[in-house]
This record gives C-alpha cells, structure tokens and sequence, in this order.
C-alpha cells in the first residue's frame, strides 16, 4: 500500500487547477512511474495526488494547419514512439523515450511527466531542447507558453507553479522541417536505465545534402538541468558533411559547453569522454540519415 | 536409463506458468499484521536510547518493540548442519534486534502494525540516540591499528579466523623462488606480483525475503517462510528464542529464487517472535529490495595479493596468495566461505614447487557476507585465472595451453580425501575451445588497431560437490504408495527453482519403475512431518539427497515386491517392475546372481581408498595475536599432498560398480503378472495382509568428487564508450550424467547471466559515512534480457562413480568461470591487464586512457 491521504482523479484541467489549489500539499500524478517511487521511499507519504490521466484532451498527437506539433503530456512513450505524426516528422523524439525502463513502464510514464519532473536525465530531455519545444501550462490565472529551453531552474525545479498543469508542448515547424537526428543513450546497460548521458545532435543539410546548414545539439546529465551547445551548433553551420574535422570540432567544442558534476554513479571525467565521443557518432548518424533522404524531414 | 537423463518437463512448469503455484506471501491469512524493522541511521556505534513516544500514537499501531527488550539470546544464523563438536559450531554473534550497531541499517527496533502504511508511519517517527564510533566499510579500515573491535567478546580485533593453507607443510614461495633460481636460472623466469578485487554483490533473487508466523494452537510457533534451508531455520530459531526444537515449525512452500542469500537465516527468528509477542497473532515480516540488497547476506568482497612463478617455456614453478575477504557486521558462515576460496584458489592449478594460500576474514561495518552461488569459488576463480592470464600475457604464452599444462590434474586427491574421479575439466577446454574456434581468433585477433578490437578469453574451475567432509551431509526420503499405484515422494532438499522437484521424481521413477505420471512429489516442506534433510545448497541435492531417493526407492521397490511375492506365490527375485506392472524377470546375462549392491560398494569404495594413499594435512592457523583460535574449526579445509592418480587406471569396470542406479544389469521385463494399482488395492484392503506400503531412509553420505568446467568468450571492445559486446560465449561444463539435460542447459544459462553481472555491472558501493548507495535494482545492476547475448552450453558427460545417477553438481558452478573469461578477453583484445571486476565501463576508459589507447 502506498501511503497517500486523497486521492482525486481530474475530470478536466480546470478541476484538476482548483483541485491542486484546494490541496496545498498535491502533487499531479498522471502514469505515476515516478510519483510512485517517489512515495514509496518515504518522500512525500501521507500527500494528496491528483491525477490528470483521464483527461482526454491531455492525449495524444496532433498536428495544426501550420505544421506546428502538439504533443499531449500525458501520451504515454509507447503511445508517443508508435504515432504517426511523430514516425513522420521527429521519429528521434519516439527514439528517444522508446529507451526508457522497459515495456511496462513506457506503457505508463508520460511525456509530461518526463519533462516537468525537471530531471536532466530524463530520456526525452535533450531531444525536447533541440527541438526548441514550448511548454504550455494552464494555471488559476490562465495560459502561459515557456520555451523548454527556459523551463528548468535547477535539478527536479522548473518555472511550473504548485497549482499549474502542463497542457502541451509545441514544437514548432522551423524546429523540425528540414531536420535529421539521432538521439544516443548512455547507460550501464541496455535497458531498465536512467541515463548516464544522453546525447541528440540533428542536422540541417543543404539540399545538395554537403553541407550542413544548422546544427542542434542537446545533452542531458551533462549539466544539472537539460541543456544545448549553442557555441559549438555555431560553428557547425556551414560545414561540408565530408569534412572529417567536423568530428573532431563537436567533439572538443562540446566540452567548452557542459558542466557534468561527479557522483558515485560516474564520474566528472567520464562523463566528459562520453560527451565527446557520443557527440561525435550522433552527429555521424544524423548526418547518414540526412544523406538517406532524410526520411524524416 | 529410463526415466533419468531424459529432458522430462518440470514437474512445476504448469502451476509457475500459470500462476497457480503459492508462495510465501500467497498464503498469509486475512487478518496477517505487518512488521516492519527500525534501521540504524549510522554505520558503527551504540543505540543509547530509543523514544517511541510519538510512533505509539500512530493509529493502527499493534506492538514497537526495541534491541531493549529482546531475549539476551545470541545465536548463529549460517545454514550449516548443526555441529556435535563444539569447536566447529557457527558463531553466535547476533541477538534479534542488535543495541551494539554494527553496520547502516542494523536492527534495532520492530513495529507492528494493522497495514504497512501505519508501520512505516510509525518507523519514521522513532526517536534513536546513538553514541557514533567511525563508519569501518573496507578491511583495509578494519585492520588498521586502533580500529573498533566489532565483536569484542567473541575477537578482539577485527580478524574474525586468519587460516594458511599450504600444498606441503615445508613450501614457501620466496624459498621456491630461490630453488627455481638455481635450477632453471633467473633469466629464464617471469614473476607476476599483484592485487586483484573481486565486488561485494548481492543476490537478487526476484521473491523478496519474507515470511509470515503465528502460535498454533498446539502452541508451536508455526514460520511460513521463504528459504532454503527448513529445516535449519526451525534449529537457528529455536536457539534465538530458547525455545525447544519441538515447539517450532517452519513451513516452506515454493520459492522465488535464494542463490545462498535463503541459505541463511535472515529475520524469520525476530518474525516468530514479533508473534509471541503480539499473542501469536499472525504477523508478516517482509522486507523491501533495498532491504534485502543491503541488509540481508552479499557474496564476500575479495581482495587477492597474489605471486606467481613460471619458466619462460610456460611452467607454472609457484603461487601465493593472500586473501582477505570483507565479512561485513556479523560472521553468518563464518571463515567457510573465505577457506573455500583459498583451497579452490590453491587446487586449480598445480605448480612444480607447491602453493601457499591464506584466508583472512574481517569483519566490517557493512553488509554481512554469506553464501552466493559458488561459495567463494567465483572470488576464487577470477584470482586464479587473471593471474594465469597476466603470466601468459608477459610470457607469451597461449591461455588454453597454459592451462592445459599446468591446471588440476587428472586424479587429483584433496588432503581432506575428496577425489576428482570423472575427470573432464581438459576434455572441457578441448570441447570449448572448438566452439569458439580459439586458434584461429587467437591468430586472427592479433596486432589489431582502432577504437574497437576483438579479443578471445578463457577461464577454469573446479568445483566440489556437497560438503562432505567438511561438514555433514545427510539426507532422509520417504515414498508411500496410494491405492492407484502412484506413490508420494517426500523430501526436505528444497524446490528453489533449480529443478530438484522434477529431477528427484525422475530418480524415483527411474528405480522403483513407476512411471512420472505417478510420481508425486511434495513440494512444501514442513519440518512437522518432513523428513530430515539440511537444504537446498552446496549443489548437493541431486548428488546427497539423491542417494537418498535412491535407496528410499529400492526400499519400496523391495516391499512392492516382497507384497507381490505374497500375492502371486513367487519368489520376489523372479520379479520385477516395470512401468507400473509387475513383471516376470528374464535373465539375459550369464545367470550369474550379482553381489549384494552394498558390498560391491563397500569393496570397491576399500580398493579405491588403497589405490589413492590420502595425503595428511598441514595446519597453520595462527590467529595474529599468536593464539590457536580456530585451526581446530578449519583443518578441514587445509589440504596436503596432491597424489596423482588416473581413474582410467583402474581395473576395468571398477568405476562403474561403484554406482548401482537401481536398474538391474542383464535383465528383461518378461511377461506382466499384476499391475501395480491391483497390488496396491490388495496391500491396502486385503482381509489376510493389509499393509500400507511405504518406505523411509536416511543416506548419510560419506562420499564427494568434483565438478569442473571452463568458459571460453569472443568478444568486441568499443574502447571509446568502454563497452563490452559479446559476440559469442560458451559455458562447457563437467558434472557427470546429465539427469535432464533440458533442465541442465537452462541451470547454466541463469548462472552465465550472473556471471556476466559479476564481471561487468554488479557491485554493491557505500559512502564514507558507510551507508549503502546503490541498495536497488536500478542502481545495482544485473544484466536485463537485453544485456544478455545468445548462451551456448555444451557438456562432457563422464559417469561419476560417486554420484547415484553418475551425476555430479551443477548447480551453482556456471555462475564461476564467466567473469574472468571476459577478463581475459579483455586483455587479449586491448592488451590491458583489469585488476578488479566489476569491469564498469567507467573503469574501462579509465584503463584504456591510461594506457594510451584512447
């Protein structure tokens, strides 16, 4: 038995504002993959949970006229890897959360969750960076749009208020059109893992597909809060593809851009050789898949 | 054979499938409160006071009760035999919940309550005031000058037993350096000094460690517990209470997994009396995984400090090492694990001069070690086999040929008299090395360039079965026939998963010639009406408890006939069974009558003794403050001269007689006289003979041999990344006749999985405050099913004649060789020598950083 003292399941985003509001020590629950945990070790016991799992419009995929990505928070990673709009325009983001846990839990954990749980390691983290993706949380005083980007302030902390609800994450069409990407894991071992690094580098290629025309790259665990290596993004523009010091450039430049903290899970040094070296075999492989055709753009 | 040797189903397959199969915490009533333990926020230092004011007021709380109010009762918790002598008896060391702190997490008061969520509610809000010495987590800490003594009134420093063990009394290595100096010349020697680390880990069995007791109304206090060793259990816990034997019981139903952790006797001691203490109300004691990775048993941390010797032409000259193993809080099994490793690490290989190897066992502020699959040989084989390697590395040298040379030889004798009869261990390496087509990826993996390189590896082991003579070993079987011609088999070395049910009702079948359709076998133990047998463990089972199927079932076999003589008004030696009929025996042999089957034993067991001469054994257990201690407890591990002999040196046939399966030789089923189900419908309700046809025996085994095998691995190294691709392994293994080779195959691929965590991922990591980091099973990590590449298991089945089937352990020794094979790949493939498992990719990078290649 899990020690809470309510427990509410939301019928809309505005009953779950007032019910968070109502409770000052409610926590949102929606796949409860961490929330859980969470409660199980102790922290929080005896708290009051509100969930938004059943609220119909917080599902699923959509894409607006504009070309413009909604993506509901509580989809699930499952449900996220296997949709069409995701296979069709940022098939790296499906990659990305499809090596979270096990089958079990990504039939549970959600996008949501992953993001406003404001872990570095989450696996959707550093492809949601390069992707420029736009939080939008609902609150007592109505709607706000924060860029993932400014959305974290600290381990486990973001801009998100106690009574506001994460109601969807844009990505826009300039963010993704155009683009190929390969998000690369790190753990200790294939599955059931937390990352020790994740890695996304996507490409822009020019249409004679030579050059590289913009360049993202986003980490988690490389700093306590998700982040991007703009500089190093910077200098990759305009690169020839086959020039083979671009690896070299990323792989170097990168170290310049990350602050990654030593713990008894790995250390600083480590840390540093992966980012490195997965930035170099990500980019490798976003720039293979862009010379492919760029199936995904 | 007819039913043995056959891939027959798991008796339990169906009902563990399903679901339908119970275990422990199926079976808890309604009404069953929860336990939950108080845990010691420091790792070393004394609970001076404990409020439970506030927890009390916890609605739904039953019962808080501290290290305060316990019995000051100290008992042992190892499952061994119990011992008659005194001086080989466990160490008591602990009482049921500890004052005297000893590691993070010790037990130092208990709650009851109506749910778990009250008791953990009320855990959170007990008071404890501790007076805090330093956190002691490693043995270099412990061994310090001025470190606590943990256990003062049992050692007074942290040395629990220091034993040396020698291959001839007069060997030292510094005196056969300087022999091998003068003979072969300096020049044409290499040394290999170092030190090598072997991980903490914990078992990680997927069913919890929990039980459940209550006061019966006869007023036993009744344990449904989860374990390995029932019948010790119901011993240990009457030592902890000061109950009598007889007023105790424990009940085993199946269990998920143990693999040595339930080879223990963990909290069901404090369970049973958390009951006595509520009024024997029911009370469940179930602890979390956090709780069972840190705070149950681990498998010793090793560290060996190693020398070898050889000539430059590859003979292996001398070997030393010292070992010193990190026994955690409290002694469990004791120096037994520790020796076992030293005595493993000294036979493996044999040297022309001889080999020193000493054990120490320290305790420490952490969690306690016990048993875990292969009892110290794991630690054992990854010291010898990396130290082997990095000699063949420096020489030059081919792994497989060095081993070939210089490992344990053919008829290789203990001091303590056990004798590798079947041996297979070369044939193993013979049968491995072509699976992975060793010459040629030697050859091919050679001089290689770039971030990622391929390397071939190998390692050996032996391994002995059961523990005689160290210990006790016996075992006790009982069969009843039913009025249909099926019988019950009923037994108390546990069903853990590893098949005994299924094997054992095979043996059954096998000798009485009752088909396993009619063999049942009663899978709960329950120390009330279950013969006795000391447990699931030692990869005894098949070999110990079988002989006791064996002659339990020749026993039936005797009343069925005897009852069938009577019946049909022939002599029974006209008669025999044969797929549940009674049958006419045909003789198709010379006619001659054979020897009574104990005789032919008894004679052969003589004219092997006399062939074999047993060597005496050396002793040299000199505690460091000069006392004798514990050599008394220990000789028995020590060993002496290596004779040598060769089992196919024996008059022909001798070998075989040894063993009698119970199936005749030279005789045929003739004509079918009565079915079995007349027979016994006759015996059952006859008006001139009832008679319940039931047989019950104890074997109390005298005997032992050895198990062996080897590991051979190909794989590929992404040296930037650190990681490890196994591109292909194979585990080939020595354990005699295969009783199911289905059931065996898949025994080994679970053990090669563990060994592949070993040597890669696993290891159990504290803080400096000595409070344990990575106690759960994302942080600890065993490899997932995605972690573990395609298994390929081959055997060399040589009939042992020790064993009652030709069957010899198989249990625990595939979790062995792993490790270092992936080891010693390594090093082929990168040319880097890793001193320590687990090889984690951090460390990797470390290394290959250091050397330059990355």
């Amino acid at each position: 038995m899990y020690d809470i003292s309510n427990y509410f399941e939301a019928r809309s985003v505005e009953d779950a504002i007032r019910l968070l509001q109502e409770h000052e020590d409610a926590e949102i629950i929606s796949g409860g993959t961490d929330v859980l945990v969470k409660l199980r070790s102790g922290k929080g016991a005896g708290e009051t949970l509100v969930s938004i799992h059943e609220i119909p419009e917080l599902h699923g995929v959509d894409r607006l006229l504009d070309g413009t990505l909604v993506l509901g928070p509580a989809t699930c990673f499952t449900d996220l890897t296997n949709d069409p709009i995701i296979q069709e325009c940022i098939p790296y983001l499906g990659e990305a959360v499809d090596t979270v846990g096990g089958p079990q839990i990504r039939n549970m954990g959600t996008i949501g969750g992953n993001v406003c749980n404001g872990a570095t390691s989450a696996d959707s983290a550093a492809t949601m960076q390069t992707l420029n993706a736009i939080v939008v949380l609902q609150g007592p005083d109505g709607t706000r749009e924060v860029p993932v980007t400014e959305f974290y302030t600290g381990p486990g902390r973001t801009v998100r208020e106690h009574a506001e609800v994460c109601i969807a994450f844009l990505i826009r069409p300039e963010d993704y059109q155009g683009f190929t990407g390969c998000y690369m894991k790190y753990g200790k071992r294939a599955s059931m893992e937390i990352a020790t690094l994740g890695c996304c580098v996507r490409v822009k290629l020019s249409e004679d597909k030579k050059t590289i025309e913009e360049a993202r790259i986003g980490y988690g665990v490389a700093a306590p809060t998700p982040i991007r290596c703009r500089n190093t993004e910077a200098l990759l523009a305009g690169k020839s593809v086959d020039d083979p010091q671009i690896y070299d450039l990323i792989g170097e430049h990168v170290l310049e851009e990350v602050n990654p903290r030593s713990s008894w899970r790995a250390s600083k040094e480590f840390r540093m050789q992966l980012i490195s070296e997965l930035a170099k075999r990500a980019l490798k492989e976003a720039i293979a898949r862009g010379k492919d055709g760029g199936k995904d753009a | 054979m007819e039913t043995v040797g056959k891939s027959f189903k798991r008796v339990d397959a169906w009902g563990k499938v399903t679901g339908e199969a119970k275990y422990t915490n199926d079976l808890m009533p309604k009404d069953c409160l929860q336990a939950k333990v108080v845990r010691s926020t420091i790792a070393n230092g004394l609970v001076k006071s404990i409020d439970i004011s506030e927890a009390e007021k916890v609605p739904g709380v039953v019962k808080i009760l501290t290290c305060f109010d316990v019995p000051d009762l100290q008992f042992p918790t190892a499952g061994h035999p119990w011992s008659v002598e005194a001086a080989h008896q466990d160490v008591p060391d602990r009482k049921l919940l500890n004052a005297r702190v000893r590691q993070w997490g010790d037990e130092i008061a208990a709650i009851v309550a109506v749910d778990n969520v009250a008791a953990e509610r009320a855990a959170r809000l007990v008071k404890v005031e501790y007076e805090e010495y330093e956190p002691i987590v490693t043995v270099e800490q412990a061994l310090a000058p001025g470190a606590t003594p943990l256990h003062p009134d049992i050692r007074k420093d942290n040395i629990f037993v220091h034993s040396s063990m020698k291959t001839s009394p007069d060997f030292n290595y510094d005196e056969a350096k300087k022999k091998a100096i003068e003979k072969y010349g300096e020049e044409n020697l290499i040394e290999i000094c170092d030190t090598y680390r072997t991980p903490r880990i914990s078992h990680c069995h997927i069913e919890l460690c929990t039980s459940w007791a209550y006061v019966d109304t006869n007023g036993k206090v009744t344990v449904v517990a989860s374990t390995q060793i029932p019948h010790i259990m119901r011993r240990v816990i009457s030592q902890a209470l000061g109950w009598p034997v007889g007023k105790v019981r424990v009940i085993k139903p199946y269990i998920g997994g143990g693999f040595g952790n339930k080879q223990d006797v963990l909290d069901e001691p404090l369970n049973a009396w958390l009951s006595i203490q509520c009024g024997g109300r029911p009370v469940c004691l179930e602890l979390s995984r956090e709780e069972c990775i840190a705070m149950t048993r681990t498998r010793h941390a090793a560290k060996g400090v190693l020398r070898a010797l050889a000539t430059k032409d590859g003979k292996l000259l001398a070997r030393e090492g010292f070992i010193y193993t990190n026994k955690g809080a409290y002694a469990s099994h004791g120096h037994a694990v520790t020796a076992g490793m030293a005595t493993n690490f000294k036979d493996i290989f044999h040297e022309e001069y001889g080999c020193q190897s000493d054990a120490f066992s320290v305790y420490t502020t952490s969690a306690v070690a016990g048993a875990m699959r292969a009892y110290g040989v794991p630690q054992a084989a990854f010291l010898a086999d990396a130290l082997a390697d990095d000699i063949c590395y420096k020489g030059g040298f081919d792994p497989l040929k060095f081993r070939m040379d210089n490992c344990v030889p053919p008829g290789f004798v203990a001091s303590n008299g056990i004798t590798y009869y079947s041996y297979s261990l070369k044939e193993c390496m013979k049968r491995g090395a072509e699976h992975i087509h060793w010459d040629e990826k030697r050859k091919e993996y050679a001089n290689q360039t770039g971030p990622v390189r391929r390397g071939v590896g190998m390692s050996i082991f032996m391994y002995k079965v059961g523990v005689h003579p160290i210990s006790l070993e016996t075992s006790s079987a009982r069969m009843i026939l039913n009025q249909d011609g099926s019988i019950q088999v009923e037994l108390s070395a546990t069903e853990i998963g590893q098949g005994a049910d299924t094997v054992f009702s095979q043996m059954a079948s096998e000798t009485t010639g009752i088909t396993m359709d009619r063999v049942f076998i009663i899978s709960t133990q329950d120390t009330d009406v279950a013969p006795f047998d000391t447990g699931a463990y030692a990869s005894r089972q098949s070999f110990v408890t079988g002989k006791a199927v064996k002659k339990c079932a020749l026993e039936l076999r005797a009343r069925i006939l005897d009852y069938a003589s009577y019946m049909l008004g022939r002599p029974a030696e006209e008669l025999m069974i044969y797929q549940n009929n009674i049958c006419e025996k045909i003789h198709t042999g010379d006619g001659a009558p054979a020897p009574d089957t104990a005789d032919r034993e008894k004679n052969a067991a003589e004219k092997l003794k006399e062939k074999l001469a047993l060597g005496g054994a050396y002793i040299d257990n000199t505690r460091n403050d000069g006392s004798k201690g514990e050599s008394e407890i220990y000789k028995d591990f020590l060993d002496g001269n290596i004779k040598e002999y060769d089992i196919h040196d024996l008059p022909n046939g001798e070998a075989s007689i040894l063993r009698d399966t119970g199936v005749e030789k030279d005789v045929k089923p003739g004509k079918v006289l009565l079915s079995m189900e007349e027979l016994a419908m006759n015996a059952f309700y006859s008006l001139d003979r009832s008679e319940h046809i039931t047989a019950e025996v104890t074997s109390h085994c005298k005997e032992n041999t050895f198990a062996s095998g080897c590991c051979f691995v190909d794989l590929e190294v992404d040296m930037p990344l650190g990681k490890v691709k196994i591109n292909n392994i194979v585990n080939v293994h020595d354990s005699g006749t295969l009783l199911n080779p289905q059931l065996a195959e898949a025994q080994v691929h679970g053990g090669m999985a563990m060994g592949l965590g070993y040597g890669l991922t696993e290891e159990l990591l504290y803080n400096d405050k000595g409070m344990p980091l990575n106690d759960n099973l994302l942080d600890f990590k065993i490899p997932t099913a995605m972690d573990v590449p395609e298994l390929n298991v081959e055997f060399i089945q040589m009939d042992d004649p020790m064993g009652p089937y030709g069957n010899k352990a198989l249990g625990e020794p595939p979790a062995i060789p792993v490790a270092p094979a992936i080891r010693n790949a390594i090093l082929h493939a990168t040319g880097v020598s890793m001193k320590e498992i687990p090889m984690t990719q951090q460390k990797l990078v470390a290394a290959f950083k250091e050397a330059g290649l990355i």
